[in-house]
């Protein structure tokens, strides 16, 4: 299973979702202790971004690392091995998507695990936990002329 | 623990201090802010003072739990020179707290214009120049959000041209569709040389004891999200009072004048929901998303030139915009709503001294050279440059309506028409008598002090009597000082019962029996009221307008004898609780 921002336009910015994250994982209330993040692009009266980890099916941040502190999960996204990483910050300047990948004060990434506890205090549905489908072969036939 | 930062503008210097004792005695945000009022601010000082503090206060719930958002501001208030006090939501509780700061204090005057921007332990006061004097307070948000970084958990406050020029009614804008809207703390910013604040910080705060803590949270996020108590706000929002008003006979029309409105219908929270509301947002830690914003579409020249805006709308702006000015055109209630908010004024102020205009107007208080334009209920065109007129003081007339109704009818006569007690125009609502001894009863003279307009309508079909009245009031209003220093949201006060309230705060590591919530309310309104008294606040000598005494209500008209009777019964009330104190 993987989270799936499916609503985007529905975000209302409670926020409630970084809370649920902050307060089951870290057992904080915080904004930046949480794998996702909810901030607005030109204001309020502009859109909200849902910064958070896509599940990518074969991930830039996995691949950037050298260590092998981050290695590909079961049904998309990554796995940490807190022990391995050095903090290079190269995991967080391979992925695409900004606030996606951030670090805690020791310098290691926080990694969504794919739980889904924020989809669960999302009151209108924005994020969603689904079945990710694997990739299919792309294949490419030559067409008749 | 209570973090406090202070900052002085004119040392251009700041300072923490922990003040243990004050969360301990009085938890937080009003009680908090207001005790903090009382050994800050000069006795006698004028409001535009350095020395009149700004206090800006969250508690030890804001943001922690469902609908817990708010953040109180306490200062001396420049309309009514005796207790400020204003709630705003958006994201200033969440931020403040996760900056480490439980309350702000602002005094002095910078030199120039001047912005203050905190990073966690970071503060500063930066240069505002360019901001300054800009038409809207929309822009001055946009710049700050480009130069100041923390999207997503940073708060920015700002005023506008009203503020800047110290219109005593001008408002503080947070987060954009949120205000510190009553009792003029724009202009005590503006008379810091004080554009902007912005707040954010990377604090996180830890649950000693998360399981206890998430089930109480769990709890009431249920009762927030899956019952029908919060179905009101989240649905139409407060906008939904029009038609309910309409129908009861209790919905102030043309300044007080009816108590009906024709085709109110057309300005109600369903045809707003239908057709104008583009969308709802939330202040961070509420699921409700009670804030609804109106698209406003406006031809600017011909050739199909248009732009299009976006403007919170909520029953107080439509009451003074709408009904309380005779205009049924919902586009046209938007409009107005949108000029009152780019430049930064109270919006029932506005309204009601727009209400008062007219009356004087017709009446031959003021004439149109006075004036300078047509000023009719139900005509939208008038008000729409009469707005801009207060915010920039122009001319002599409006120079004066923007310091006080009061200075203005002192000037110019037409004090009949005046809908205001203790010299702060009232809410929208024409519900009976528990309304107006509630406004003149209340500490900052708001509907919101004790929902006055709420007791009318608990009583209504049953007979009772005044002092009744006066005693529900009384209570309410020592209820809410517990609520507004958690600080809850006030939409909220069904959910947070008592009983909830220890848990929660038990559940955060409080310990906080309800007698000992009840003697904390019980103290903050007597430091309150030590305040206003200090400041020459006499409630003996309030009088109320003909025009509210003569607006018909569902209650009929309400009589001066028994209003008088209301007011000598609550002194006795009070007298007896400050001898309890002692």
């Amino acid at each position: 299973m993987r989270l799936a921002v499916v609503n985007l336009d529905r975000c209302i910015g409670c926020e409630s979702c970084v809370l649920a994250c902050s307060r089951t994982w870290y057992h904080a209330f915080s904004y930046d202790l949480s794998r996702i993040q909810i901030r607005t692009a030109g204001g309020i009266e502009g859109r909200f971004v849902v910064a958070v980890c896509r599940a990518c099916s074969d991930p830039p941040c996995a691949r950037s690392c050298r260590t092998g502190a981050l290695t590909p999960r079961k049904g998309g996204g990554v796995i940490l091995k807190p022990e391995l990483c050095d903090s290079c910050g190269l995991c967080q300047k391979s992925c695409i998507i900004q606030g996606a990948v951030r670090y805690d004060d020791s310098g290691k990434p926080l990694i969504c695990k794919h739980c889904g506890i924020c989809a669960k205090y999302c009151p209108h549905e924005v994020i969603k936990l689904e079945k990710i489908k694997e990739p299919e072969e792309v294949e490419v036939e030559p067409k008749e002329v | 623990m209570a973090r406090i930062l202070y900052i002085n503008l004119t040392k251009r210097e700041h300072f923490f201090v922990d003040r243990h004792d004050l969360s301990e005695k009085y938890i937080g945000g009003v009680g908090v802010a207001s005790k903090l009022l009382l050994e800050e601010c000069p006795q006698g000082i004028a409001p535009f003072s350095p020395d009149n503090p700004i206090i800006l206060a969250t508690g030890p719930m804001t943001g922690m739990f469902p609908v817990i958002t708010k953040t109180v501001a306490c200062f001396k208030s420049p309309l009514t020179n005796e207790y400020g006090e204003s709630h705003a939501g958006g994201r200033l509780g969440a931020a403040m707290r996760w900056a480490g700061l439980d309350a702000i204090v602002v005094k002095g005057k910078a030199n120039r214009p001047a912005y203050i921007s905190i990073h966690d332990s970071e503060v500063k006061v930066k240069n505002a120049e360019t901001l300054w004097g800009m038409s809207s307070i929309r822009t001055v948000g946009r710049i700050l959000r480009e130069v100041e970084p923390g999207a997503g958990r940073r708060s920015i406050l700002r005023i506008g041209r009203a503020g800047e020029n110290l219109v005593r009614y001008a408002c503080v804008n947070v987060d954009t569709v949120r205000h510190f809207g009553r009792l003029g703390l724009g202009a005590v910013f503006g008379s810091k040389n004080l554009k902007a604040m912005v707040i954010e910080g990377t604090n996180d705060l830890f649950f000693k004891d998360v399981k206890k803590y998430s089930k109480v949270y769990d709890e009431i996020f249920g009762i927030v999200c899956k019952t029908k108590e919060m179905q009101k706000y989240h649905d139409l929002g407060t906008a939904s009072n029009v038609i309910p008003l309409n129908a009861m006979g209790a919905l102030p029309t043309r300044n007080f004048s009816s108590n009906t409105l024709e085709n109110a219908e057309r300005i109600s929270g369903e045809h707003f929901a239908e057709h104008y509301l583009a969308r709802k947002t939330a202040c961070v830690g509420c699921p409700v998303g009670c804030i609804h914003v109106g698209w406003l579409r406006e031809q600017f020249a011909d050739e199909h030139e248009y732009f299009t805006v976006y403007t919170p709308y909520d029953y107080e702006p439509i009451y003074a915009f709408g009904n309380n000015l005779g205009i049924s055109d919902p586009h046209e209630v938007l409009r107005l709503i949108e000029r009152c908010e780019v430049f930064g004024l109270d919006a029932i102020t506005t309204g009601v001294y727009l209400g008062w205009l007219t009356d004087a107007l017709s009446n031959g208080v003021v004439t149109t050279k006075d004036t300078g334009l047509e000023l009719k209920f139900g005509e939208s065109e008038g008000y729409y440059h009469a707005i801009e007129k207060i915010a920039e003081r122009d001319g002599e007339l409006y120079d004066t309506l923007a310091d006080s109704l009061d200075s203005t009818v002192k000037k110019y006569g037409g004090e009949p028409f005046t809908s205001q007690t203790a010299g702060h125009p009232i809410a929208g609502y024409a519900t009976g008598i528990a309304n107006i001894l509630g406004h003149t009863f209340g500490a900052r003279h708001s509907h919101l002090d004790n929902a006055g307009y709420s007791i009318d309508q608990k009583l209504a079909g049953k007979s009772f009597t005044v002092e009744e009245v006066v005693d529900m009031i009384i209570s309410e209003e020592e209820f809410r000082q517990v609520l507004t220093s958690l600080v809850a949201c006030l939409f909220a006060r069904k959910i947070y019962t008592e009983d909830r309230i220890v848990a929660c705060l038990d559940s955060i590591g409080i310990s906080k029996s309800k007698e000992e919530l009840q003697k904390i309310g019980k103290e903050i309104m007597a430091n309150k009221n030590a305040f206003k008294k200090r400041e020459g606040f006499d409630i003996s000598k309030v009088k109320i307008s003909q025009r509210l005494l003569d607006c018909p209500t569902p209650q009929g008209k309400l009589s001066q004898e028994d209003i008088r009777k209301g007011i000598d019964y609550y002194i006795k009330r009070m007298e007896n609780i400050a001898k309890k104190a002692e």
